[in-house]
């Protein structure tokens, strides 16, 4: 049972938690995750650490509403417990000098990019981050980016804030205008796939950070293998992070997919006529 | 505590020649009806003796002097001991004795393989005829305890002031851990999952092992004195040498071998394409199939299971329960090679499953959508024995079927879990991923600090194996740590 301290509502379906965690806390890097499940009939689900203190024992967590589990764990308040937390997992990300990063995130991608943006910007880089969302409203952590990045880009489809474009328009800015040695992705698998495109057209190394579907998380199960360079990888304990030029993003996409139906289903049946 | 010289088994095998008792027949464990059992999930297959039928197999036991079925025993239980105890009627005393070296005989009773040990060295299998339905005792007595609400707490020694831990709560960590709380030590067990219990949780399903069985032996174990603390991996919430700083004197390494093999073939990585973990985990502890739960789990119409472990048949039945009408072992050997207990194959066909024996998946085809439709086999016939003792497997050339499927479970096998060894890079394994162990001792061959047992040193193996391992990592464990404070 892991308390929530405090909840703060980031845009209308994404919410921030800070939550006790003290040996997670102590223990996690950038780009680990944790799994997390709500209620005795609750699912296991993986969700990136945004941020940690290890002073005050506690992890960040920044959650989207999508499906059941999410919008049952976005349900709880300041005060309430998560049933079941276990962490940190997942390989660390690589931290070193690269030079120039660009850190391109997207929707609910921004809240686990915070402290790879943050670790980058410590180790020396000149770090350019490219924050994008659908429109203005849903822009989220921009203050707290500018605080670790040289500079951000953002970008919004409908032009409400920012430069009117995508994510990858950004991104390929940045690399026309100057070297970059080093992208950084993380979002929606069909933002990271064309981050990724763009990217290899440009030889510019890139990494991204999977988000798949799990069920324990420690690479018991391997609902969450990923074929890279041809080779069958599990996001769980291979992963997060992948040498994005070599992962197969259609077949993630099509396993991402998988339990669709069952997920809408479930949405109706337990979420939307409850009330 | 029960001695064959006691005045009372004396009086006992003279009651009845063993000519009589040979003569008996051996008893048939009840259970559910085949067809209906085909469409409940959660109730239990084996029903159980009854006391009566308990007692007269108990009379079948020879009582021996040189008792060769405890030999055939990973945790070397007193077996004649506690089938006495059930002849004379004295349940609880049964029980008692089981407990002696067994911290889990309830489930030891349901899953273990007993006709490869104790009853296969039974001195009526030398006569040819049916050895003494060991396993059916073993549960009967320890069933018999738990619903008379008298159940017995192993004694413990006074504590001894030292702590260990245990990194995994599966048989081989609960094996151990009881063992090291009747020396006096304070155990600690540390799990991953939400659930204590590992695999008897995780991975055997309801109508095979029920968990509140398996809750009732963790329940005993934290009687004496075991403490377990969930949602923690050591590795990555806790690191190794954060243990030993925590003043741990020992370690136990029993975290199993949790990481799924598949075939790495075309199109395994479809919709609906998913390893035997994978299935059993959502059903059985996400409990998937019912509706209350968050968790989803595909419902597969025609459902085919790759292998011929038990693990595969514990998939194929749970395929079936949950509306499979057509459900399919495919296995590349012939039914003679299968790895799976004969009761478990036995059990499966009488609730309808098909054997695709000889064939093994080549390809799998998926529609638009990505989701599996159909597995094409590779016909295979037998060649000569390869290291394993069995018959090889081999290809008939040019022959391959297809069929239809909307779900299939790979069932090939799991490797060790590798979270530790990846974050404790001075810890010794194998090619396999396995730890490298002493052989006697369990002890660890570059950290002396641990000690490791079940598959995540044999890297897939049975529920017995890993608790006899864990019987013997704590005997080594205790003298090494009492050596050391010399």
């Amino acid at each position: 049972m892991n308390k929530i301290i405090s909840k703060e509502n980031f845009s209308a379906n994404v919410v921030k938690f800070v939550v006790e965690a003290p040996l997670i806390a102590k223990a996690r890097r950038a780009g680990h995750f944790v799994m997390v499940r709500v209620g005795e009939k609750g699912e296991r689900i993986p969700l990136t650490i945004a941020d940690a203190d290890v002073e005050r024992g506690t992890i960040t967590l920044v959650i989207q509403r999508t499906g059941v589990s999410s919008t049952k764990i976005c349900a709880l308040e300041a005060g309430d417990y998560i049933t079941d937390m276990v962490g940190p997992l997942g390989k660390a990300t690589h931290i070193e000098n690269f030079g120039t990063v660009v850190c391109a995130c997207g929707g609910v991608g921004t809240a686990p990019m915070m402290p790879i943006v943050a670790a980058l910007k410590k180790a020396g880089n000149r770090v350019i981050t490219v924050l994008a969302a659908r429109t203005k409203d849903l822009i989220i952590l921009e203050e707290q980016m500018r605080e670790n990045s040289d500079e951000v880009i953002i970008m919004t489809d409908d032009g409400s804030y920012g430069n009117k474009g995508l994510v990858t328009n950004g991104v390929e800015s940045v690399i026309q205008r100057e070297k970059v040695d080093l992208c950084v992705t993380i979002g929606p698998a069909i933002m990271m796939k064309f981050v990724s495109e763009l990217t290899r057209k440009y030889n510019v190394p890139t990494v991204a950070s999977l988000n798949t579907i799990m069920v324990d998380g420690t690479g018991m199960c391997g609902a969450c293998r990923v074929t890279i360079g041809g080779k069958t990888r599990f996001v769980c304990v291979d992963g997060p992070e992948f040498d994005a030029h070599q992962v197969d993003f259609d077949e993630m996409l099509m396993r991402l997919g998988g339990y669709r139906e069952q997920e809408k289903e479930e949405m109706e049946r337990k979420v939307l006529h409850k009330k | 505590m029960t001695k064959r010289d006691d005045t009372w088994r004396v009086e006992l095998r003279a009651q009845m020649k063993a000519k009589e008792r040979t003569n008996l027949h051996r008893v048939e464990m009840p259970e559910l009806d085949s067809e209906y059992r085909s469409h409940i999930r959660n109730e239990e297959v084996n029903l159980g003796l009854t006391p009566q039928m308990a007692i007269q197999e108990a009379h079948r036991c020879l009582d021996c002097a040189n008792p060769t079925c405890m030999d055939g025993c990973p945790v070397n239980i007193n077996i004649p001991g506690f089938i006495k105890n059930i002849e004379r009627g004295e349940f609880l005393e049964a029980a008692k004795v089981l407990k002696e070296t067994s911290a889990l005989p309830a489930v030891c009773g349901r899953v273990c393989p007993q006709e490869r040990q104790c009853e296969a060295q039974c001195i009526h299998v030398k006569m040819n005829k049916e050895s003494v339905a060991i396993g059916h005792l073993e549960r009967f007595a320890a069933d018999y305890e738990r619903e008379s609400g008298q159940i017995s707490v192993p004694e413990t020694a006074p504590a001894n002031g030292m702590k260990v831990a245990v990194v995994g709560s599966g048989p081989a960590g609960l094996s151990f851990a009881g063992d090291m709380a009747k020396l006096g030590y304070e155990v600690h067990v540390f799990e991953a999952l939400h659930e204590i219990g590992g695999v008897l949780k995780y991975g055997i399903p309801e109508f095979r092992l029920p968990n509140h069985i398996v809750d009732v032996e963790i329940d005993n174990l934290r009687q004496m004195g075991v403490r377990f603390m969930n949602n923690c991996i050591i590795g990555k919430t806790i690191a190794i040498h954060e243990l030993e700083q925590d003043g741990f004197q020992g370690i136990f390494v029993a975290s199993g071998a949790g990481l799924p093999r598949f075939m790495n073939i075309k199109g395994e990585n479809l919709v609906g394409v998913m390893s035997s973990n994978e299935y059993l985990t959502r059903v059985n502890l996400m409990d998937a199939a019912n509706p209350d739960s968050d968790t989803p789990v595909y419902k597969g119409k025609k459902v085919a299971v790759i292998g011929g472990g038990n693990t595969a048949m514990d998939s194929v039945r749970t395929a079936r329960r949950l509306g499979a009408e057509k459900a399919i072992i495919v296995y590349r050997r012939s039914e003679e090679e299968m790895p799976a207990r004969r009761e478990e194959v036995i059990h499966a066909k009488s609730e309808g499953i098909d054997f695709m024996t000889l064939h093994n998946p080549i390809e799998y085809i998926g529609n638009e959508s990505g989701r599996v439709t159909h597995m094409v086999l590779q016909v295979m016939q037998l060649g000569e024995p390869d290291e394993s003792g069995r018959r090889s497997p081999v290809e008939v050339p040019g022959k391959t079927v297809t069929v239809e499927v909307d779900e299939v479970i790979v069932s090939v096998g799991v490797s060790p879990n590798p979270l530790l060894a990846q974050s404790t890079p001075e810890l010794q394994t194998s090619k396999r991923g396995t730890l490298v162990v002493n052989e006697d001792t369990l002890q660890s061959v570059s950290m002396p600090v641990i000690f490791a047992g079940g598959d995540i040193v044999r890297g897939g193996a049975t529920v017995i194996l890993a608790m006899g391992d864990g019987r013997r990592a704590a005997k080594a464990m205790d003298e090494w740590i009492k050596s050391k404070l010399k």
